[in-house]
């Protein structure tokens, strides 16, 4: 199970679930506390306007340009989601899913009408994702981990996710007594001068890049239950937010590593031919995860709850 | 348009429009009680639960050697998923520390993740090749059938009469939980018809819009109507009809050319309807707003301005001075009409009147909340004005 085979075709997709998820449960802690989880779905939703729109501009589907554009989208959708509230005092939440809808049938219909024949971008893709496919062709075995040419033939998002990985958690370690402060009491927050507006700019910037980022891997809808379940199970794990950030990225791997192999070799198990999805199935890994955590999980009751 | 509605693909068409104009309504309905609930992305998450259901469903129907895509079958599925989701939605809140968004969050993305295994099993089953489940997604209503179109016709027609049934309670629930408690009304029943209300729109809405832009349909026409209206009445009929407006105009304009997917054109035809009434509505409307603006700052203008005639003060403002030439109060040189020393005079009145009210009654709250643009004739009788000359003349003769 571990051979050659392995490397060429699970080892990849594999770590890039991982990255993915990991890249995407950081931030959700945060979102998660600041009762801000649905802008990660509003953000997600709204990746593929953004990609869509970088195609029709430059005419390509190289990854640079989906990114930016995609990252603008998201930009763009909070940008709105804020005007309309200000201007038209619309509930958030209405104001949100007005926009994020609005934003995902602008770009269905900009994909529909434009001629993308040429080129692998379809809507199933974009929402289901395919981590399947991201495998590395030119490894051979486990040898290929020490092999410069085959290397090279890593599949880029690998590459892309490690990065952004890497920059979200610089960006917690660096912005962290800001983040926790302007989190926890914003009013203090404010008093002390710190830039509150900012800060929540800052974090869902960040957040935007995880969903660009992990969107090619598992497309916009499974991204949000990477922002969401990790995090939501470690909270009711502790009460100590470094505890917690620990927790949601081992719920994380835990998810993507079981949630790949149920995917992969699951239906084998019971006997049937093919694999399913495995985005799908990391999904619902994680939402298992969480439903055991609200049943079983130490702190998982309301203060008040527990003392009754 | 006519030669599309010809014919038997016609009669489809036209049946499919109905069907969308009725889903509209019930949506624009239900949705106007979402909206005031405040649970507006509730419904998201329930939209998104459907998928495994469809995925069950579809096997279900397989394996006892149906036809998997039976709509009526594949809509039961749905709505057994759906509310199965709204149901985790709420005892997640209920029973842990999660707070609401939370739980929709993971429901909708975990039934979703869910769905889609469901989906690639099926895709692996040898009569699933064509099974056209991705239709529900984004909704389509082409090569509908025309059984499907008379189920969403009559579904849709049959959730606006629930609405307009049960508008009473819900009404009542969604603006005082409490009041409605001592009414009598059972607010968690009423909150749940709400709710199965939303899940019936989201299930008879899967053909036509799908269901990751059904919300859409739930959410935009009450954020519509609250434009037009403060009144909840009002409210329901013009989100009800701003509903039925897109879903019927988006299908329609939806069959005029190939390659426009039904859902994200009902959808944008909503959109345009908000920005409409984001511009253009009166008193919340944004040109209302800034013309209110304008109008105020002109107001505020002309009463200085008025003032600073009176005490014979150089006017240097230009907008002031604007103001006065435009009122009739001063000539194209700037110095003061007949009309204009009379108004000035009265102005002179107005704003000694106020200072000894103020000086009588500062502590009034009334008199806090006074703006200073409103002339004392129009908020006070003329005895009450009668007596604050009386005190003003007796104040200037101690003086």
């Amino acid at each position: 199970m571990l051979g050659a085979e392995f490397v060429q075709l699970s080892l990849t997709p594999m770590l890039i679930g991982i990255l993915s998820a990991v890249a995407c449960a950081l931030p959700g802690n945060f979102l998660l506390l600041r009762r801000q989880a649905l802008i990660g779905d509003a953000i997600s939703h709204v990746v593929l306007p953004g990609i869509v729109v970088a195609f029709v501009i430059t005419g390509t589907i190289t990854a640079w340009p989906m990114m930016i554009g995609a990252g603008v989208a998201a930009l763009v959708a909070v940008g709105l989601i804020e005007v309309i509230k200000r201007l038209g005092r619309v509930e958030p939440g209405a104001a949100m899913g007005l926009v994020f809808t609005t934003l995902f049938a602008a770009g269905v219909l900009l994909l529909e009408r434009t001629d993308t024949s040429a080129v692998h971008i379809d809507v199933d893709h974009a929402l289901m994702g395919s981590l399947e496919s991201l495998i590395w062709f030119d490894a051979t075995g486990w040898g290929s981990l020490l092999d410069p040419v085959a290397l090279a033939g890593l599949p880029p998002q690998l590459g892309r996710l490690l990065i952004v990985t890497v920059a979200m958690v610089l960006f917690l370690r660096v912005m962290w007594r800001g983040l926790v402060i302007t989190t926890f009491d914003p009013g203090y927050a404010r008093a002390i001068g710190l830039p509150v507006n900012w800060i929540g700019f800052a974090l869902v910037v960040m957040t935007a890049i995880a969903a660009v980022a992990a969107f090619d891997a598992v497309g916009s809808i499974i991204v949000i239950a990477m922002f969401v379940c990790p995090p939501a199970a470690a909270r009711l794990m502790t009460n100590r937010l470094v505890h917690q950030i620990w927790w949601s990225v081992g719920f994380a791997v835990l998810s993507a590593i079981l949630g790949y192999i149920l995917a992969g070799y699951g239906p084998g198990w019971i006997g049937a031919a093919a694999s399913v999805s495995a985005a799908g199935m990391i999904a619902t890994v994680s939402g298992v995860i969480l439903a055991l955590a609200c049943l079983f999980a130490p702190e998982r009751r309301r203060a008040q709850q527990a003392t009754a | 348009m006519l030669a599309a509605l010809s014919g038997l693909a016609g009669y489809n068409t036209l049946l499919v429009t109905l069907g969308a104009t009725l889903l509209g309504l019930a949506a624009g309905g239900a949705g106007a009680f979402v909206f005031l609930r405040k649970r507006a992305l509730v419904s998201d998450a329930v939209s998104h639960a459907t998928l495994p259901g469809i995925g069950l469903a579809f096997i279900v129907m397989v394996m006892l050697g149906g036809d998997g895509r039976w709509l009526p079958g594949l809509i039961l599925g749905s709505a057994i998923s759906a509310g199965i989701g709204l149901l985790c939605v709420e005892w997640i809140t209920r029973r842990t520390r999660l707070s609401e968004d939370a739980a929709i969050g993971a429901v909708l993305s975990v039934f979703f993740g869910l769905g889609i295994v469901l989906l690639t099993v099926i895709q692996g089953m040898s009569s699933g090749r064509q099974a056209g489940l991705e239709g529900f997604l984004l909704g389509s209503t082409a090569g509908m059938l025309a059984s499907e179109a008379w189920t969403i016709a009559i579904a849709g027609a049959v959730t606006a009469a629930s609405v307009v049934a049960l508008r009473r309670p819900m009404t009542l629930v969604a603006f005082d939980p409490e009041y409605a408690r001592s009414q009598g009304v059972n607010v968690r029943w009423t909150d749940l018809s709400i709710m199965a209300l939303v899940l019936l729109v989201t299930v008879i809405g899967l053909k036509v819009v799908g269901l990751i832009l059904i919300v859409a349909l739930l959410v935009i026409p009450p954020v519509i109507a609250r434009f037009w209206t403060d009144r909840v009445d009002v409210m329901l009929i013009v989100s009800a009809l701003s509903g039925g407006i897109a879903g019927g105009v988006g299908t329609v304009v939806s069959t005029l050319a190939p390659g426009l997917p039904t859902g994200p054109v009902i959808v944008l035809t909503a959109f345009a309807l908000f920005a409409l009434s984001l511009l253009a509505a009166p008193r919340r409307g944004i040109f209302a707003a800034a013309l209110r603006h304008v109008s105020t700052q002109r107001r505020v203008h002309l009463r200085q301005g008025l003032l600073s005639l009176y005490r014979g003060e150089p006017i240097l403002d230009a907008q002031t001075l604007a103001a006065l030439r435009r009122a009739g109060f001063i000539r194209a040189d700037g110095v003061a009409t007949k009309a204009g020393r009379a108004a000035a005079q009265a102005r002179a009145v107005d704003a000694a009147r106020w200072a000894t009210l103020r000086s009588l009654r500062g502590d009034d709250p009334a008199l806090e909340a006074h703006d200073g643009m409103t002339d004392m004739t129009e908020v006070l009788t003329p005895d009450q004005i009668a007596d604050i000359d009386r005190v003003r003349g007796q104040l200037r003769g101690v003086a």
